[in-house]
């Protein structure tokens, strides 16, 4: 199942569902960087909010798209990693080193330094 | 053994079906949330180990007691290839699939048991344990 992708101003949002395949995530960041240079945005949010579970693979996929998107010029923030999960991705040694984080997507839109009506007037 | 739960791993979607069953079990043997994360994260790494390295295997989780105690038994096994050098597997950041490497040690630190047996040519054995507070 793919990762639906929205865009709001020049955000790029993915939200993540549940029982995330391997082959979704890695959809997703050449999605994302594709549409990064289409949309002209300047911001990624990932949304983890539903994912009960993020692995070593996940997180190493995650760590990918963020670094991918900076390459083409966006920030990516990753919001909403759960309490639990957040313990064991520590206890794996996971610790999405130079990605930014914010605690809720309100949080991560503020963090990305973006108004959402509006956007940049040149966006297309 | 009683209430034994099979997972055949032969493609990356049995990753997410054996965590999830792994969640259930350890809700049911009356694990705290915070100990289903753990275990169902330690479940996708074993799991990923097989589809990575041995392509199919199975996952077996079970309940278990021991004097009084509840908790939950994960077996990852698989007639893979087997691991060169277990001692080197369990190091971090040690990963001869441009891995992270943190998926055994990790899973390890998320279980309160941990054993690894492996045999050349013919597979990998992993059994793992998390009890009840």
């Amino acid at each position: 199942m793919a990762v639906p992708i929205m865009k709001q101003g020049d955000v790029l949002i993915a939200s993540l569902q549940e029982a995330l395949t391997d082959r979704a995530l890695i959809q997703l960041r050449d999605e994302l960087s594709e549409r990064v240079g289409r949309f002209r945005c300047r911001a990624v949010i990932i949304d983890v909010t539903a994912l009960d579970v993020v692995d070593s693979f996940a997180s190493r996929t995650i760590r990918g798209i963020a670094y991918t998107a900076k390459l083409r010029g966006a920030r990516t923030v990753v919001v909403g990693i759960q309490p639990d999960v957040a313990f064991a991705m520590v206890e794996l040694g996971l610790t999405l080193d130079g990605v930014d984080t914010a605690l809720d997507l309100e949080e991560g839109l503020a963090l990305a330094g973006v108004v959402i009506r509006g956007g940049r007037s040149d966006a297309r | 053994m009683p209430g034994e739960t099979h997972v055949p791993i032969d493609q990356e979607t049995d990753i997410v079906t054996a965590r999830q069953k792994g969640r259930e079990l350890a809700a049911l043997s009356g694990l705290s949330k915070t100990e289903q994360t753990l275990i169902a994260t330690a479940i996708s790494e074993v799991a990923r180990n097989i589809v990575v390295y041995a392509q199919r295997g199975e996952v077996i989780l079970a309940p278990i007691e021991q004097e009084g105690r509840r908790g939950v038994l994960v077996v990852a096994r698989d007639e893979g290839p087997g691991i060169p050098n277990p001692d080197l597997a369990m190091r971090d950041g040690y990963s001869t699939s441009r891995s992270l490497g943190m998926g055994l040690p990790g899973a390890k630190r998320l279980m309160d048991e941990f054993e690894l047996s492996s045999v050349l040519g013919k597979g990998t054995t992993i059994v793992m344990k998390k009890w009840v507070r």
